[in-house]
Order: C-alpha cells, then sequence, then structure tokens
C-alpha cells in the first residue's frame, strides 16, 4: 500500500432545511498518485464530498484528513494549496485579460515574488501545453482550451491533489480528450494524485479505481473492470455503462456467444468473431 | 412550421473594429414535424444560428423564413411576439434563469407574458410538469429547493407551456446523469412524435444525433459543412474526422467488426441494439 494522501473518515453532511442527508458515513481513502473516479446520479452527494475536500464545506461529524492535516477552518488555506479544484464550466474560472495574468493571479494571491511567478507561469502552461497562447484573451479559446489554462492555474501552485469536478462535461469530443491526455500525462511526470468527478463513463473506465455514490453514501468501489461488470445494477442507480460493456450486453442478448463483458471493443470484436463466426 | 435559412450571414460587433464574422452562407431547411440535430464542434457557428430561429439575431445578408414570415436582412422587424411564442429556445443550463417562488408561478410567467389568462396558464403548468415526468406537487415548491435535474425540467416545463410548434435545444443534457440524459432525450423525442412538435438539436454527442435525428446538418467555421440523413453524415467518416468530429460509438465498431469480417454489412448501423440484431442476423446467415 502507498501513501495515503487523502482520508474520509464517517463524514455526514445535511444542508440547512433539507431532511435528507446530503452525505452520510461516508468513508474513503486515497493513495498518493492514484487515479480515482467518483461516479453518481445527480444528487447522489459527488459535489458536496468535493466541496468538503476543498473546505467550501466542513464534516458536521467525522473527519477529513488530507496530506496529514485534518481539515478545520484553521488549515483551510494549508489544505487548498495540497489541492487544487477545476470546475465544470470553463467560463467561469477566468480572472485574467490574458492566458498569462489569469495563470499568475493564484500565485499573486499567494505572495510569490514576481521573477519566480514568471517562470511558474511558463512552467506550468508548458505543462498543459499552452505556450502559445501567453498573451491570448481567454473568452477566444476553444472550450478545451480553456480547461488547460484553468488546469495550468491549479498546477502553478503546485498541489499534491487536483479535483476534476464534471471538468469535461461541457467540451466537445476532441476538448474532453485533449483535457484528458493533459490530466494523464501529468499524472505521470509529476506524480499528481487525481480525482475526477464524473458522468463520462469512458472517464471513469481510465480511471485506477472507481467509487459509486448513491444517495449519499458509498454504494461500492473497485477496478473499473469489476464496477463495470455490475452493468444492470448501474443503470438501475441512474448510471450508465462504457459503450463496450452495453455492447457485449446487448450480443449476448441477441444469443451471441461471450467469454465475458468486455472492457474493451477490439477485445470484444475479437470474442464475438472467435466464438460465433469462426466455427 | 418550416423554418428556411437562404445564404445567412451574422458578424458579432458589426461595423467596429472588433468585428467578427460568425456565420457566413448559411442556407438550410428545417421541415415542419422533423427533428434536426445541428453538429459542428465549439465555436463552429452553432450557437449563432439559433439564435435566429426565433429572431434573437437578425440576418446581416440573407433571409430567413419562418413559417409565413420572411425576416430579411436590412429591413425593421415587428411583432416578433408571436414568432417567440412558436419557436421556443431552450438555452444551455435553462435552470439558471428560473426566478420565481414556486415553480407554478415561473411556468406560468412566459404564457402569461404571452397574453394567456392566469388559470389557462395554470392549466399549463400543471400539463406542463407532467410532460417532464415530474409529479404535480411541485408546483407549490420553490424552484430552487429542486435538484439540479428536476431544475432543468422544470426550466423546459416553462418553455413548452408556451406550446411553441418547434423545439430548439442548446445541449439540453449537458450535466446530467446518464438516466436523466436518455429521460429527458426520450422525452423530447416522444414530443416530436406524439405531439408533432419540430425538434432542432444542438448537440456534441454523435450518438444522439445517430439515435433522434432524422436530419444532420453539419457546421464548420461558420459554415454549413454538410447536410444529410444520419446514414449520409456518418457513413462518410473522414469529412468528420476533417472538421474534429467523429462518427457514434456504434458504428466505431461496426468498422472494426467488419475488418474482421473482410466486407461490409449490409447496411450502416446508428445503434448499438441495432447494431447487435445485425450481427446476429449475419451469424444466422452464416450457419
Amino acid at each position: 500500500m502507498g501513501e495515503m494522501v487523502i482520508s474520509i473518515q464517517d463524514v455526514s453532511f445535511q444542508y440547512p432545511d433539507q431532511t435528507a442527508f446530503a452525505l452520510q458515513d461516508v468513508s474513503l481513502r486515497v493513495q498518493r498518485g492514484e487515479w480515482l473516479a467518483i461516479v453518481g446520479h445527480n444528487g447522489s452527494g459527488k459535489s458536496t464530498l468535493a466541496k468538503m475536500l476543498n473546505g467550501l464545506h466542513y464534516p458536521q461529524t467525522g473527519q477529513v484528513t488530507i496530506g496529514g492535516l485534518t481539515l478545520s477552518e484553521d488549515n483551510v488555506w494549508a489544505i487548498r494549496e495540497k489541492l487544487g479544484m477545476v470546475f465544470q464550466n470553463p467560463d467561469n474560472q477566468f480572472v485574467g485579460t490574458t492566458v498569462q495574468d489569469d495563470v499568475a493571479f493564484g500565485l499573486e494571491n499567494n505572495g510569490v515574488e514576481q521573477t519566480k511567478m514568471k517562470e511558474r507561469v511558463l512552467t506550468a502552461l508548458q505543462k498543459v501545453g499552452m505556450t502559445a497562447f501567453l498573451n491570448q484573451e481567454p473568452h477566444h479559446l476553444s472550450g478545451g482550451q480553456k480547461q488547460r489554462v484553468a488546469i495550468a492555474s491549479v498546477i502553478a501552485l503546485r498541489p499534491d491533489i487536483i479535483l476534476l469536478d464534471e471538468a469535461t462535461s461541457m467540451l466537445d469530443p476532441l476538448g474532453r480528450d485533449e483535457v484528458m491526455d493533459t490530466i494523464r500525462e501529468l499524472k505521470e511526470k509529476e506524480g499528481l494524485t487525481v480525482i475526477s468527478i464524473t458522468h463520462d463513463l469512458e472517464e471513469a473506465a481510465k480511471a485506477d479505481r472507481v467509487v459509486v455514490l448513491n444517495e449519499g453514501s458509498v454504494y461500492t468501489e473497485g477496478t473499473p473492470q469489476e464496477i463495470f461488470q455490475m452493468d444492470q445494477e448501474l443503470l438501475q442507480l441512474g448510471l450508465g455503462v462504457p459503450f463496450s460493456v452495453r455492447m457485449s450486453q446487448l450480443l449476448a442478448d441477441e444469443g451471441l456467444l461471450l467469454t465475458q463483458r468486455h472492457f474493451n471493443e477490439e477485445e470484444l470484436v475479437r470474442d464475438v468473431w472467435t466464438l460465433n463466426f469462426t466455427k | 412550421m418550416d423554418i428556411k435559412l437562404h445564404e445567412v450571414e451574422y458578424r458579432y460587433a458589426a461595423g467596429t473594429p472588433f468585428e467578427r464574422m460568425a456565420i457566413t452562407d448559411v442556407s438550410f431547411h428545417i421541415p415542419s414535424g422533423e427533428y434536426v440535430a445541428i453538429i459542428g464542434h465549439t465555436g463552429s457557428g452553432k450557437s449563432t444560428v439559433l439564435q435566429h430561429l426565433n429572431v434573437l439575431l437578425k440576418p446581416l445578408k440573407g433571409e430567413i423564413d419562418i413559417g409565413s414570415r420572411t425576416i430579411a436582412a436590412g429591413r425593421k422587424e415587428k411583432n416578433l411576439k408571436e414568432i417567440r411564442r412558436r419557436v421556443g429556445i431552450v438555452f444551455q443550463f435553462p435552470e439558471h434563469q428560473l426566478f420565481e417562488e414556486t415553480v407554478e408561478k415561473d411556468i406560468c410567467f412566459g404564457p402569461m407574458n404571452f397574453g394567456v389568462q392566469e388559470e389557462q396558464a395554470k392549466q399549463r403548468a400543471r400539463d406542463a410538469i407532467r410532460l417532464v415526468g415530474l409529479p404535480e406537487n411541485v408546483l407549490e415548491r420553490s424552484p430552487f429547493d429542486l435538484s439540479g435535474g428536476q431544475m432543468r425540467r422544470v426550466a423546459i416545463a416553462g418553455v413548452l407551456a408556451m406550446k411553441p410548434d418547434v423545439l430548439v435545444l442548446d445541449e439540453p443534457t449537458a450535466g446530467l446523469d446518464p438516466r436523466g440524459r436518455l429521460d429527458m432525450m426520450e422525452m423530447f423525442a416522444s414530443l416530436q412524435k406524439k405531439n408533432g412538435l419540430t425538434c432542432v438539436l444542438v448537440t456534441h454527442s454523435m450518438e444522439d444525433a445517430a439515435r433522434y435525428a432524422d436530419r444532420i446538418v453539419m457546421m464548420h467555421k461558420g459554415r454549413v459543412y454538410k447536410t444529410g440523413t444520419p446514414r449520409d453524415i456518418f457513413s462518410d467518416r473522414d469529412s468528420l474526422t476533417a472538421i474534429g468530429l467523429d462518427v457514434p460509438e456504434t458504428i466505431r465498431f461496426q468498422h472494426l467488426f467488419e475488418e474482421k469480417l473482410g466486407y461490409p454489412l449490409k447496411h450502416l448501423c446508428l445503434t448499438p441494439e441495432e447494431l447487435a440484431q445485425e450481427i446476429r442476423r449475419l451469424r444466422g446467415d452464416r450457419q
């Protein structure tokens, strides 16, 4: 087992004037360098959990520990240095008039000196492949480019963990791939820990581990392979399954022979072919 | 109600140093009762086209026929209210536009603005809330106490309560979970089939375009790149990838399967269900 960077222990949370708990007895652990996907239907508690990891909410019972610090109002700023967030709407997270100003904003807030700041802005933009756009106005960028700048703004602060709150849901397929490739590279090269809250099953399928939330509680967790074997159950939870799993199911329903529910299109084609067309 | 665009052009900030071409030479036809999908990547002009459909933007060149009205460049247009009622637009994240104290008031706002009496508007609110699949008791609640998915449905109910002939949808399922997305897409399809609504869907989802649309308009760099049925559009993968799009997953899978098979299937399958049946049939034929 690697080093734990996040530990959530029996956390519950209830919004004012609501009878149901938004989160109830949630416990989770995240290892350094891991990519964890959190999936769940609308209202399952995903966003509440995200806000709790960044000190925008505090647990009413239980505790959240990030990088060895137990979240409280006293150390929330230290925790925000460790965990950076990228939000859903690319247009809601720009403050600067140019790409480089925007990335510099967070550093300025953290009192980084001018000379160091310049270098860190440049390095961050290099890591997301956006140095060609230094002096561009952010609103002229495509959705995928905007999200890459948002990611640069986060990594310029050198967090250990990056949390993506449906960060690709407003992008076109190309923009989505662009952002996911950037994150994967950062994870591998910089050893970043990634938590992605998502409805995109193909995205969840690429994570190391998937946690399913349902009505404020952890329903189950496992590798993507384990999780997507429970296809019918996932549909009942308001979730879906990746395309190849769904296609496996439909082919099996039509009476075609398969060794298992496949996770990968090439493997599925091979399996369908070998068991049904070569005899 | 048919809508026809003839060589429509629009530039933002026209006549200023910041002038920027948004769409040019855009011509296509939305036949009454059809389901038309507009696809194209971010910045291709989809949203600009959409705002012309109920004259929120007026063409700087060309003209648009909306039912019996013609909106032409360079003319003052009056009495657009009837067009705005008959062409209902559901913008992206329409729940951000909710503002009233109760869901009922929010849904009634549109129809009453168009002169419908209160009692009748309330009846429409009840009908609309049922159409979007919410229980009637939601009407008494504050829209802000509802979940994101429910708020989205309320906002759509507000548009439906105006009894539009044409429903224009800009990425209506963004941010919804997979089941919410499916329910909502099925709801629009049934409104189109059962209630005879014309649907115009702006989407990034090739799967939705393949499954629901009768006709697809591909936009690229402010122009119409191609129009056709889903089978026309998706049988030419190269022209899709050339403008940063791709075929739906089902068709990608079909191609993979055809590589093994060594020859193409009889036709292009637009949904996974159709493809699974086709593969079963093929196995039957070969045995």
